[in-house]
């Protein structure tokens, strides 16, 4: 833990992070107004004093789209990589230990991840009407595949270890054995992992979104206002804008998060320090 | 006498251990090297024997060490040469061979290509003419049809072949002084001594001065002109190989020499022979004993029938079976209780897959593995866990055999949680702890806070919890330094006095083998070609094989130097890879006395002993 | 070598397979009767009973999917709703700029990222380092919308240097189709090259620790020449691995940048086809794109000969 405290990206990555989640939460108390709201006298203003960063189409007021827009990229990502990792957990175990699926399970995983990610969301989410729920699927299930690659391929070098085979020795049964030495052994890299999966789902999201195909148009998510932007983006870039920047703004603290975790669990470092 | 080539005074190194603290790792060395002469630095791991010889080449990174005092090489000071001055002295003046000859080549380049590097690095001459001397080279280490070898890559050659690339390289632009950083370690005894043949006769050969760094006692007694002991960063002892032999000074080089095993030492003594221990400190010696005799004729703890074990290697989309690897062929015997058979034999002859198919850690292809009645082969999963109560395994790496997340209590309680024994359990642990000579509060501790020694001793008292009637030993000692690696030795021996133990002991050196076993069965390509009561087989070896593993080993006695083994060229083990349709042979033994069999060999050992 | 791509192209029909599966139940597992999806809004029910017939989508699923399956090998994609046309034309005259895209900005992200990683690691831990590893992070946390918004506005609308949108075909001038592309593929290379540079970083570092490096000095190799010479060829097969495997992240860019600078190619014609529930459309282009996908990564595996005798298949 002294590893994870001296490193300044999880530092500044946490406290970006962290900022967002309270702008999420707190959005009603930021002087925000209602994000849809529509006013069709003050249609495309550009930013003031009433109207931080400016007006949209509808008269909607932009800053409080972008602060309510939080709630869906932070939902949307913190469940896409609590739900993949789950997932991957799971089946990364299973092909892991379980010689008969191995193939079968990673074929499937191979054909998967040959379609690119944000084409499997789009296809899965064309599906349905586009809601929260169906986002949050579709993305996880085009990241799952990814998820299940790493921890097989950790709890198949962890399974080489002697201390495995102590154990084996020692009589303790497979799921003991997944629970004391496999499991807690896959929590650094899945980890990192799942910074990766939050900071993937939400940039999927908002192209989702972006190109109409996501969350329904009336809520207010970076995606849909930079949707919405992007026919009069030559003259108002400022609707594109301020979604882009907190959209950038919170990839970035997730990805310092991730980049961090990720020197502080490497066992490489570790063992120099 | 020849004047010194190459002169060190006090040396020093220190290491960066973050925000600007320094370790000292050598401190202040000076030793020197004649032209034509071999001087041995030998140390345990973390001595600072092979930091230094980095820092002579320095090779040493830069910004994370510092060095101080003075190298000279002739009259050239090298620690404050130019960069690129010193680029040209490495390779030209010094040349460098290392421990590990499989990653120390260039994989993705032919040999031929990097011997030829090496000569134009430091020679104005053509690519033509480099080749008919990377050729020549070739020829001088001993490879044969060097002409079609130098278009080979790294991967077509053996662990022994490599070094000896790796020799023909250092020689590329004859050097004056060769450092040899444990060319050896990695090495099987065969090799071993084929390569530290090669070394002697190269040195006659080419007038060089040799720097030989290396762990093993045995290896010093075979090749030093004068050795260095190092301990600690610090010399602490040197002179001339005999001398030190003879009538050692220091209390640390009588300790080394002492936990030297040295072959034939146990020649009359049945029962297996404790280490000699000696006090650092005062440099006291206890007189090593023979064991008490522990075994019991009449309880066989393991029957091994024609137990066999093959992997196939597949390949393809359809994973067809391309080749079998036959790591195990139809060997059998019987170990009784108290007995300890040790499993001796070259890397890859299948004598840890025999170990783990015992356990069926591997599942075997056929025969029976017969523990209390049991047939551990055929056994469901459930009574399987049940048999494996009578039999435990140590393994090789202490680091990798305990989860470093556990603390030492949680990996001793964990075979007796598996089978239920809750109650009692902090109890067992202190008492395991104590009888593998630690101390019951270490049970709080994690393996990082342990040396390599100290977790062997958790290894076995985790594999003794259950009071098993068997353990499968899988070279236990091998990854640890000599004075360590007698005190487990004789650790064992004590636990199979006390609990009537049946070891199966796996291992390559044939010096700790002599000690603890009370009976050897020797393994190649994944047979057993002769087994016996220990003093026969060492005293009266009757298959070739046997006979070459044990001229190989290294003699921890300078005198014995003189008898000089002829230099073939690489007589690597076979492998055991074998086509699909491949049938084992049907084979028979001979018996040479009691207990003592042998298996009857075919024409191919004749012929290569007429060679030999 | 036959053989070897023989086999390899072999090793593909199981993901190809999987990918087919996907994109068959794709349309049956939308909400709704297939048949009455595919006929369009202004199909009367004979329409829809002789597209039925025609497509057999009243036989079993499986023999459905095999039915399917014959028709995509023999290039059949079905017909789009919206415009009524063969799926395998629209994708056919949507190639060129999508391909343009994707090559340029493949050949000069790797031409920027992989000196840009070998700085990195030959300088690690020095301000250099520090400096690409932190466009890198940037790299990947700013989305391809965002970079390309941006860079239009400064180098199109404020600076008026390069065109915003469109596309000039290359048969009208090699200028105008690169000056019409170079912003979009500055906007798709950002991510890519940030990869490519922390994946070639990576490799390096890890093959100056080994063995071989420590006996190339030892031999009085130059720093140029460990670098370049035994370094390089070492950490080749990583590099070349990532820049197969981000093949998929250009293509998902592409679709993006696409849209963004209103290019005519595969990504709007499969953003324009969700948007009208096109499904046949959706169901080719994605086959068409995990299709190139699998055959650059099948190019890769052959590569990997080129720079590593060890690797034999």
């Amino acid at each position: 833990m002294a590893a994870v405290s001296r490193r300044p990206t999880i530092a500044i990555g946490a406290t970006l992070f962290a900022t967002m989640a309270l702008l999420a939460v707190f959005a009603p108390l930021l002087g925000t107004t209602d994000p849809t709201a529509i006013n069709p006298t003050a249609r495309l203003q550009w930013p003031s004093a009433e109207h931080w960063f400016g007006t949209d189409m509808a008269g909607r007021d932009i800053y409080s789209r972008v602060i309510y827009g939080a709630r869906v990229s932070l939902i949307v990502g913190v469940s896409v990589a609590l739900l993949a990792s789950v997932f991957g957990l799971f089946i990364g175990i299973l092909a892991g230990f379980i010689r008969g699926l191995d193939g079968v399970l990673m074929r499937i995983m191979d054909g998967l991840m040959s379609i690119p990610s944000i084409l499997l969301a789009i296809a899965l989410v064309a599906l349905t009407q586009g809601s929260l729920a169906s986002v949050i699927t579709a993305i996880t299930i085009a990241e799952v595949p990814r998820v299940t690659r790493v921890i097989r391929s950790v709890v198949l070098s962890l399974r080489e270890q002697p201390y495995v085979d102590a154990a084996i020795s020692a009589g303790t049964t497979t799921p003991m054995i997944i629970l004391r030495h496999i499991l807690p052994n896959t929590l650094a890299p899945l980890t990192v992992q799942a910074t990766y999966l939050c900071a993937s789902a939400m940039i999927i999201e908002a192209v989702l979104s972006f190109v109409g195909a996501g969350m329904p148009p009336s809520t207010p998510s970076w995606g849909n206002i930079m949707a919405e932007g992007r026919a009069i983006w030559q003259v108002r870039l400022n609707i594109v804008l301020f979604p882009a920047l907190f959209l950038s703004l919170t990839v970035l603290a997730v990805n310092l998060l991730g980049d961090g975790l990720r020197d502080a669990l490497d066992p490489r470092a570790q063992r120099n320090a | 006498m020849t004047s010194p080539i190459l002169n060190v005074e006090n040396l020093k190194v220190a290491f960066n251990v973050g925000d600007d603290r320094w370790r000292q790792i050598v401190h202040g060395i000076s030793f020197n090297v004649r032209e034509k002469e071999t001087v041995a630095i030998v140390g345990e791991s973390g001595s600072g024997k092979s930091v230094s010889a980095m820092a002579l080449m320095r090779l040493l990174p830069e910004q994370s060490t510092r060095v101080s005092g003075s190298v000279r090489l002739a009259d050239k000071e090298l620690l404050t040469l130019h960069e690129e001055q010193m680029r040209r002295v490495r390779g030209d003046d010094i040349a460098m061979i290392f421990q590990e000859p499989m990653t120390s080549l260039n994989p993705v380049f032919t040999v031929g290509f990097q011997l030829v590097e090496a000569i134009r690095l430091h020679r104005d001459i053509s690519r033509a003419d480099a080749r008919m001397e990377a050729k020549k080279l070739l020829e001088k280490v001993r490879i044969s049809d060097a002409d079609t070898r130098l278009d080979d890559y790294p991967d077509a050659f053996s662990g022994g072949m490599r070094q000896r690339v790796m020799i023909a390289m250092a020689l590329a632009c004859n050097p004056k002084v060769l450092i040899a950083d444990e060319p050896t370690t990695a090495l099987d005894v065969t090799i071993q001594a084929e390569i530290l043949d090669l070394i002697r006769t190269l040195q006659d050969e080419e007038r060089l001065a040799v720097l030989f760094i290396t762990h093993d006692m045995g290896v010093v007694a075979q090749i030093a002109d004068r050795t260095l002991v190092m301990y600690e960063g610090n010399i602490v002892e040197q002179g001339p190989t005999e001398r030190l032999f003879r009538s050692a000074e220091h209390p640390y080089t009588r300790a080394l020499l002492a936990a030297v095993p040295r072959l034939g030492e146990s020649a009359g003594h049945t029962r297996p022979m404790r280490f000699p221990v000696v006090d650092i400190e005062t440099g006291k010696v206890d007189s090593p004993g023979e064991s008490p005799d522990t075994v019991d004729d009449g309880r066989t703890v393991l029957e091994v029938v024609d137990l066999t074990t093959r992997y196939p290697i597949t390949s393809g989309v359809f994973n067809r079976v391309i080749l079998n690897v036959h790591a195990v062929e139809k060997i059998s015997f019987t170990l009784k209780a108290g007995e300890t058979l040790a499993l001796v034999g070259e890397s890859g002859c299948g004598k840890s897959t025999t170990g783990r198919s015992i356990l069926r850690l591997t599942q075997p292809t056929s025969g029976s593995v017969i523990v209390n009645g049991n047939d551990i082969v055929s056994l469901g999963p459930k009574q399987l866990r049940e048999a494996r109560r009578d039999m435990q395994m140590v393994f090789q790496d202490p680091f990798a055999s305990l989860n470093p997340r556990h603390t030492l209590g949680d990996a001793i309680k964990e075979p007796l949680y598996a089978h239920g024994f809750k109650k009692g359990a902090s109890d067992r642990v202190a008492d395991l702890l104590t009888r593998v000579g630690l101390t019951p509060d270490m049970s709080r501790r994690y393996p990082h806070e342990l040396s390599g020694g100290q977790r062997q001793r958790v290894c076995i008292a985790r594999a003794l919890a259950l009071e098993p009637k068997l353990i499968v030993a899988d070279e236990p000692v091998a990854a640890l330094d000599a004075s360590i690696k007698a005190k487990v030795v004789n650790l064992m021996l004590d636990l199979q006095a006390s609990m009537q133990l049946a070891y199966l002991f796996i291992s390559h050196d044939m010096a700790v083998v002599e000690r603890i076993s009370h009976r050897v069965a020797v393994m190649y390509l994944g047979e057993i070609v002769e087994i016996g009561p220990r003093s026969a087989v060492f005293g009266n070896p009757q298959h070739p094989y046997t006979k070459k593993l044990l001229s190989a080993v290294p003699e921890a006695d300078p005198s014995t130097r003189s008898k000089k083994r002829s230099l073939s060229t690489s007589t690597e083990l076979k492998s055991p890879f074998r086509s699909v349709d491949y049938r084992p042979p049907a084979r028979t033994y001979r018996t040479v006395s009691k207990g003592h069999q042998v298996q009857e060999w075919g024409e191919e050992w004749n012929k290569e002993f007429y060679c030999m | 070598m036959a053989s070897i791509i023989l086999r390899r192209l072999l090793a593909t029909v199981p993901v190809m397979g999987v990918v087919a599966l996907f994109v068959f139940s794709l349309l049956h597992l939308s909400p709704g009767d297939p048949a009455t999806i595919l006929a369009g809004d202004q199909a009367s029910p004979a329409d829809v009973e002789r597209l039925r017939d025609a497509l057999g989508l009243d036989r079993a699923l499986p023999i459905q999917f095999l039915e399917w399956i014959w028709r995509v090998v023999q290039l059949d994609l079905g017909t789009s709703i919206f415009t009524g046309l063969p799926v395998t034309d629209l994708i056919v005259q949507r190639l060129e700029p999508t391909f343009s895209l994707m090559g340029l900005t493949l050949l000069f992200s790797v031409l920027t990222a992989v000196p840009l990683g070998v700085l990195a690691a030959w300088r690690a831990n020095t301000f250099s380092d520090r400096a690409i590893m932190a466009g890198a992070v940037l790299g990947f946390s700013v989305p391809v919308f965002v970079v390309g918004y941006i860079l239009a506005w400064v180098f199109s609308i404020k600076l008026g240097w390069l065109p915003a949108q469109g596309y000039r075909p290359i048969e009208n001038g090699f200028w105008p189709w690169l000056r019409n592309l170079i912003l979009p593929s500055m906007a798709l290379g950002f991510i890519y090259i940030a990869l490519i540079a922390r994946v070639t970083r990576a490799s390096m570092l890890e093959v100056l620790g080994q063995d071989y490096i420590r006996t190339a000095k030892a031999k009085g190799v130059s720093r140029r020449g460990v670098l370049f010479v035994h370094a390089l060829k070492n950490a080749a097969v990583p590099v070349v691995t990532i820049i197969g495997i981000g093949v998929a992240l250009l293509i998902s860019g592409a679709v993006v940048t696409e849209t963004v600078f209103a290019i005519p190619g595969l990504g709007t014609l499969v953003v324009d086809a969700i948007l009208r529930r096109d499904y046949p459309v959706i169901q080719g282009v994605i086959l068409f794109f995990s299709f190139v996908y699998v055959l650059i990564n099948l190019i890769v595996d052959l590569i990997y000969t080129v720079f590593d005798p060890r690797i034999r298949y």
